[in-house]
């Protein structure tokens, strides 16, 4: 049984999904309950998997392995290290709130919506389960075809276009990946294998070409200034659930893929290039960071917020010190639950005020002052206040730069 | 002087001879099937189709014959690209008949120049020869003339009949004055043959050369790759849908096969220089494929954009075969095995999109702007995620055929070397 666990945490989503499909628009109850019991189901698949999960283990566990296109070599090859399994558990536990966050506001082709988050999850399992590179690739741009139909049906009035800007932002990136993947591929004797590649001797040339061309994919991801504009426009235009997903996960499979291709595989590229990346996450901190203080639109300003928090990510990773490493972790973990959070408190009051503008939500702890005390709380760890788990990865990151670089990384407001 | 007679083997060419007795049957069907049975026609040229598919398929056996004195071959690539064409056509006959009936376009002709175009692709498929692939060309080329304007009373499809006879011809004139250089450098027009002189150098090459760069703008007009392809969103907008569907799918492989038998079974011996001129066509297509598509507002002319674009793939994967003059047996067979798959899977995708299009197309209405697309989903659920899972397939999206094809080409492409890969890297700006 503990065998399959990964391929379960993957495909119970999925096929679930088509049940919900097969509902039909019109049976909104019944779609959406079907919904919550298939999302349940895919979090408790992945329960054993943080259960049993042995931290003093080196190397990839619950690995699964199986010949899926034997002309180019590529498997189904799946396992997990201690960063990827949080992030599967994150991801099941969102899609719970996902589904629930719909519950009562999408009423227009229920079924359909439920069911494209509830793909989207199990494809994101996918790509932190994934060890072969083609399977990752796979993975990781079909993860796209349900966001980008989360936000073209589903989105406010801009959608078409936000939709259309982030498929083409991320297509283009991540094209450019599927080149080198290809390029390794025949470097390692016609091997997508992952832990293969970490063994490969590249030249600092190739390396350097590598590390950049994986960085296009990853910065539109993640987003790192100056590729991030495609997410305010998404985050704005999507329902609220895809902002949640969006913010929550999928920003997170950019710096996932940093530490799962970038560093181990052009480890040198990575020194040499490391003040590009401190320097484009400096001003994702900073210049962001001031962005996001004039936004007059809520979603917008948490969408600057988390550009400006995954700056913090990028930062850790590159400034090669194992607590920065720790902290920018803490960090994207902390950030899927605060991002998600402040985006289903906005969502809550999208849904009351039919608007976005902050001006509009005065008044609001007279009507809602439970619901206030916890926007204000969740915003608060957003800032990463003491005691609230934003400061921790925060702390950790700044507290390791400032000595190496000399430079204040500034909170954002 | 009797004895000296011989009867060609007729069985290497047996779909062919079957497609034409079908046809020749339909020509008499024609006359004595009524109003009222005119499913009696679709389902003869179904049955033809059907039949040659068959007989395709039984008698695939993976050896090569030569017949009718060395102009005709039947190898595997040949059953199996018969096969393709046959299957693909048949669908398209399905596909196409309410579209037809509802139009009053459902005439005898339509299903007699389909088989002859069916035919023409075969025995291009088949060609050995300069002469067979030339005949099979013409057939081909004419009745999609003819098609293109059965529509008579419809002013935009005649224009673009006529844009396309007068531009077909031009190629099929290139073409052919590309083979005469080539039979003046070689004295012979069998492919085989031409091969040979070439390879112990009998040939000059300068001349060679010359009619090189004849057959290769001749085939580019038949692929319609950048920059000889204007006609292709023209033909693709003013053909009645139906006819777009037949000549946006089974004449691409029929190309396809012509280009291969031309270039890599005739022309081996020039690799590095028609390399380099396909290696320009596919960059162009790509991009300007790609970027002209984005600019349509009608389906047809975009998903006529995509095709160019489509091609430029295709001639990607078939000039990734030889390295710098260098030939690695895996490599080169891999490339054209690539190229091949990706002209199958562009057949699919351009058979599902285009028989969307067809399907969605009420009488008497055109669904063929863009914007007759919204909405579809609430009207029709199942169609709309049909033509979302093409499109993506179409844009190469994992999970979805396109995105194999395309990868087995890039796979091809890098191999090949660095200068392809930064041009292919260049030229991956592309969406649709």
């Amino acid at each position: 049984m503990s065998a399959y666990l990964l391929s379960l945490a993957i495909w119970v989503p999925i096929i679930g999904s088509l049940f919900v499909f097969a509902v039909g628009p019109e049976r909104r109850s019944a779609a959406r309950l079907l919904a919550l019991v298939v999302a349940l189901a895919g979090f408790v698949v992945t329960l054993p998997l943080l259960l049993n999960f042995d931290p003093t283990f080196v190397g990839f566990q619950f690995v699964e392995q199986a010949p899926w296109i034997q002309r180019f070599n590529v498997q189904y090859f799946l396992g997990v290290d201690g960063i990827s399994v949080l992030f599967i558990a994150l991801n099941s536990l969102i899609t719970i709130l996902v589904v629930l966050a719909g519950w009562q506001v999408i009423e227009d082709k229920a079924s359909q919506y439920m069911g494209a988050f509830l793909v989207m999850s199990g494809l994101m399992n996918g790509i932190f389960a994934a060890l072969d590179a083609m399977l990752f690739y796979v993975f990781f741009e079909a993860s796209l075809i349900p966001m980008y139909i989360i936000i073209g049906v589903w989105g406010g009035p801009n959608r078409v276009y936000a939709a259309f800007k982030f498929f083409l932002y991320t297509l283009l990136g991540s094209l450019l990946m599927l080149v080198s993947l290809i390029w390794l591929f025949l470097e390692a004797g016609g091997s997508f294998n992952l832990i293969d590649w970490y063994n490969l001797k590249i030249g600092i040339q190739p390396q350097i070409l590598l590390f950049l061309a994986f960085l296009v994919a990853f910065a539109v991801k993640v987003p790192m200034w100056p590729v991030h504009t495609w997410l305010p426009d998404a985050h704005v235009e999507a329902p609220t659930g895809g902002s949640v997903v969006l913010a929550a996960i999928m920003l997170k499979l950019g710096a996932y893929g940093f530490l799962r291709f970038s560093l181990p595989i052009a480890p040198d590229a990575s020194h040499q290039l490391a003040p590009l990346m401190i320097g484009l996450s400096l001003i994702a901190v900073v210049y962001i960071g001031f962005v996001a203080l004039v936004q007059a639109d809520m979603k917008k300003l948490i969408a600057y917020s988390s550009i400006s928090h995954m700056g913090f990510v990028t930062l850790g990773f590159f400034i090669f010190n194992q607590i920065g490493v720790e902290g920018a972790l803490v960090q994207m973990i902390s950030h899927g639950f605060v991002s998600a959070a402040m985006f289903l408190c906005v969502g809550v009051m999208y849904d009351r005020a039919h608007s976005r503008m902050i001006a509009d939500y005065g008044g609001v702890v007279n009507t809602m002052p439970k619901f206030a005390a916890l926007f204000v709380f969740f915003a608060m760890a957003n800032c990463g206040l003491p005691a609230t788990s934003g400061f921790v990865g925060e702390f950790m990151v700044v507290s390791l730069s400032l000595p190496l670089h000399r430079r204040h990384a500034c909170f954002r407001g | 002087m009797l004895n000296q007679f011989v009867t060609p083997d007729l069985l290497p060419a047996a779909p062919e001879i079957f497609i034409l007795v079908m046809a020749c049957l339909i020509i008499f069907a024609d006359l004595v099937v009524g109003q009222v049975q005119r499913w009696i026609m679709s389902a003869l040229t179904v049955i033809a189709l059907a039949g040659s598919a068959l007989i395709t398929y039984t008698t695939m056996d993976g050896q090569t014959v030569l017949t009718f004195s060395n102009m005709f071959v039947d190898d595997l690539l040949s059953d199996f690209l018969k096969l393709v064409v046959d299957l693909t056509v048949l669908a398209v006959v399905i596909y196409s008949r309410s579209y037809l009936v509802a139009r009053n376009l459902d005439k005898g002709e339509y299903y007699l120049l389909v088989l002859f175009a069916t035919l023409g692709m075969m025995v291009m498929i088949s060609a050995s020869h300069f002469l067979t692939l030339y005949l099979g060309l013409e057939l081909l080329s004419l009745s999609l003339y003819a098609l293109v304007a059965i529509d008579r009373d419809s002013a935009r499809a005649t224009e673009a009949a006529m844009k396309y006879f007068v531009l077909g011809a031009l190629a099929s004139g290139l073409l052919l004055y590309g083979m005469s250089m080539v039979y003046g450098a070689t004295g012979t027009l069998e492919i085989g043959a031409i091969a040979q002189a070439i390879f112990h150098g009998d040939a000059n090459k300068t001349i060679l050369v010359f009619g090189l760069v004849f057959i290769v703008a001749g085939l580019a007009f038949k692929l319609g790759v950048v920059p000889f392809h204007m006609w292709v969103p023209d033909v693709y907008h003013g053909a009645p849908t139906a006819i777009t569907l037949f000549i946006a799918s089974a004449p691409k492989l029929a190309a396809f096969a012509m280009a291969l038998r031309l270039l890599v079974y005739g022309l081996f011996e020039l690799a590095e220089q028609w390399q380099l001129m396909l290696m320009i066509l596919a960059v162009l297509s790509i991009a300007v494929g790609n970027l002209a598509a984005i600019a349509q507002t009608n389906i047809k002319r975009m998903l006529a954009y995509s095709g160019i674009s489509h091609m430029g793939f295709m001639l990607l994967a078939l000039m990734s075969g030889v390295v710098g003059g260098q030939v690695d047996p895996f490599g080169t067979l891999n490339a054209y095995s690539s190229a091949l798959y990706y002209a199958v899977a562009y057949v699919l995708m351009s058979l599902g999109s285009f028989g969307m299009v067809l399907l969605l197309s009420r009488a008497g209405h055109e669904a063929e702007m863009l914007d007759d697309f919204k909405g579809l989903n609430k009207r029709s659920p199942w169609f709309a995620a049909m033509m979302l899972i093409m499109m993506f397939s179409m844009a190469g999206i994992p999970f979805f055929i396109g995105f194999f094809a395309k990868f087995a080409v890039l796979l091809a492409a890098i191999k090949a070397g660095d200068t392809v890969m930064m041009l292919c890297t260049t030229t991956l700006m592309r969406s649709l």
